[in-house]
């Protein structure tokens, strides 16, 4: 049986707005497997996207039990968590969040300036990831400069190139055509066959879903059904 | 070094407005380079001032003249070292834009009392025996060309001569430097013979501006201050002594509190710039709100953010600042050179390194507050806004 990467127990997660308490997630029990690529589903509201801010270490539960690996999300500190987010985790987002005043290698190299890599070492990292997404020669250019296809593969360059362990996407696709989102998730497909990455994949779109291993369906901050792809 | 890129890029975001913070910033600077010359060469005569000197004038005023009469009596006090009449030219060269400082003096007495005035002796002798003889400064000499041996014409404002005429003539005998090359704005004037002057004059004869005094101990200076002034007492010509330094300060006084009206001018702009510079940084921060928040999302920590906003603040006021700086060391120099007196007027390294000092605290005030906004952004939140 293939080793759990993510592990939830009875994970709540409320806001407060006001005097008003809303139930974002309900005593969720789930577990990931560690090289699984989930396709988490809902309609708007029922707790995907902080379910996915959870599992990436941008927010803490209320209440339950998160561990990823061998590592209890629930017990960090925000400091402890920006660390560990920094080693293990590649986020992807729907407008692709780059910073538009940088080219796409600066943008890749991001993460690794929180490492004790040379410049050259770095660099080389960026080419290999640019490389990766098929964008070894878009190096130079502005964010501005490249398609909506172009912008996503450099953040999941990004994503990568700290060589995490899991990627967490919030609707990857959201923001492409299907041509071009067949083609970004066909990359995700590979990142997770062929180099063992873990991805969790927050998405509106079942074409999108069908690119993943499972399926889950959250509504009302509960799971309701899984699908096996 | 590594983070450099990264604050550049957010710094050059949007290019116009950072140009344009940047061009206040350096003309206040500039502004600030200059006014603080200005005030470092109205000081610097007070600075230098004679310990054993000092300068008795009219009571009332420093236009009121004094009767020659004084300068033997004040000469026959036994704690009196040398006295010299002096008075002001107030003409120019050629033109009122050649404006410099002419003193009437007597010539012997005077320069014995500043040795920090650097006279070849053969020059002093060929002044000694050359009626209307002139000496000037080298800084002078050198901005209108003039060289010994030749006659300057000098157009009166205050004394025609007897004839009427505006138009003296003097023959440049010397030409004289001073001791300390910092101290030449100081002397930045020309000197010829009270005897010529008195004689030539329409009006006004038998009198002087004011008499300058060598006291033979100056730790007894408040002492012989006393025996001047009482020397005159209850007559029509009163007197008012005072140390070099203590005249020269008050001459500055006169024309207002120099110091005090720069360092205002200095305040207001420096105020205005705070808020200029805080809001540039302000908006700056508030459009990248989002980014900021990736940036955390990819690990970059509180304090990483904080230190990100803060070294973007460093660099705009410290590269603004020392563009102003640099274009005011450029610009001292000519503009020095046009002002007589004002010679002197450079960037002193502590006015540099003051300015750096205004600089470092401007980028932490302006700095600051958006610095620590990114700093304690929430990710979520701030995701979810975009």
């Amino acid at each position: 049986m293939t080793e759990a990467l993510i592990q939830l127990k009875g994970v709540t997660k409320h806001y407060t707005r006001g005097k008003q308490t809303v139930e974002v997630l309900q005593k969720l029990d789930l577990t990931i497997a560690q090289g699984d690529f989930i396709a988490l589903m809902g309609p708007s509201g029922s707790g995907k996207t902080t379910l996915l801010n959870l599992i990436g270490g941008l927010d803490t539960p209320s209440g339950g039990e998160l561990r990823v690996g061998e590592t209890r999300l629930d017990r960090m500190s925000a400091g402890e968590l920006a660390r560990w987010r920094s080693r293990h985790v590649g986020f992807v987002f729907q407008f692709y969040n780059l910073l538009p005043v940088l080219t796409a290698e600066r943008n890749v190299e991001l993460p690794l300036l929180l490492t004790s890599l040379s410049a050259a070492e770095r660099m080389k990292r960026v080419q290999i990831a640019l490389g990766v997404v098929g964008l070894g020669e878009r190096g130079k250019h502005k964010p501005s400069e490249l398609s909506g296809g172009q912008a996503q593969r450099v953040a999941i360059a990004r994503a990568l190139v700290a060589d995490p362990t899991l990627l967490v996407c919030d609707e990857p696709t959201g923001d492409l055509d299907r041509k071009t989102a067949d083609e970004v998730l066909h990359l995700l497909q590979v990142l997770n066959r062929d180099h063992g990455k873990t991805i969790v994949m927050v998405t509106h779109d079942p074409k999108a879903a069908e690119f993943a291993r499972h399926t889950l369906h959250l509504d009302k901050g509960q799971l309701v059904e899984q699908a096996v792809a | 070094m590594k983070y450099l890129p990264l604050v550049w890029a957010a710094l050059w975001r949007r290019r116009p407005r950072t140009l344009f913070t940047m061009a206040s910033i350096a003309v206040a600077f500039l502004l600030y380079a200059l006014l603080t010359g200005v005030i470092a060469a109205f000081n610097a005569g007070v600075e230098v001032a004679g310990a054993d000197r000092l300068v008795t004038t009219g009571r009332y005023s420093l236009t009121q003249v004094l009767p020659q009469g004084h300068l033997q009596q004040v000469r026959g006090l036994e704690s009196v070292h040398s006295v010299a009449g002096q008075s002001w030219f107030g003409g120019y060269y050629q033109s009122e834009r050649n404006f410099f400082p002419q003193f009437p003096t007597e010539i012997e007495p005077y320069l014995a009392m500043y040795p920090e005035i650097v006279l070849p002796e053969a020059e002093k002798q060929a002044m000694l025996s050359t009626r209307t003889g002139a000496l000037i400064a080298r800084t002078l000499a050198d901005r209108y060309g003039f060289k010994v041996g030749d006659k300057i014409p000098i157009i009166a404002g205050i004394w025609p001569l007897a004839s009427g005429s505006n138009n003296w003539e003097f023959d440049l005998v010397g030409i004289f430097d001073t001791a300390n090359p910092k101290d030449r704005s100081l002397y930045e004037m020309m000197l010829f013979h009270h005897e010529y002057f008195d004689e030539a004059r329409q009006f006004g004869r038998g009198t002087v501006g004011w008499l300058v005094v060598k006291v033979k101990d100056p730790d007894q200076s408040e002492a012989v201050i006393r025996q001047i002034d009482a020397l005159f007492a209850n007559s029509p010509n009163e007197t008012r002594t005072a140390t070099e330094k203590a005249f020269n300060q008050s001459f500055v006084k006169q024309l207002g509190d120099i110091g005090a009206m720069m360092s205002s001018i200095i305040g207001a702009v420096f105020f205005t710039l705070l808020f200029l510079t805080g809001n540039t940084m302000m908006q700056s921060v508030r459009e990248r709100i989002p980014e900021l928040a990736v940036l955390k999302t990819l690990g970059f920590s509180d304090g990483q953010v904080l230190a990100l906003v803060l070294a973007e603040s460093l660099a705009l006021c410290l590269i603004a600042a020392l563009i102003g700086l640099g274009l005011a060391s450029l610009l001292l120099p000519p503009v020095s050179a046009k002002i007589p007196g004002f010679s002197g007027l450079t960037l002193t390294g502590e006015a540099f390194a003051l300015a750096l000092g205004l600089a470092l605290a401007l980028a932490l005030i302006v700095g600051l507050p958006p610095a620590l906004r990114a700093m304690r952004l929430k990710i979520v939140d701030a995701l979810a806004a975009h």
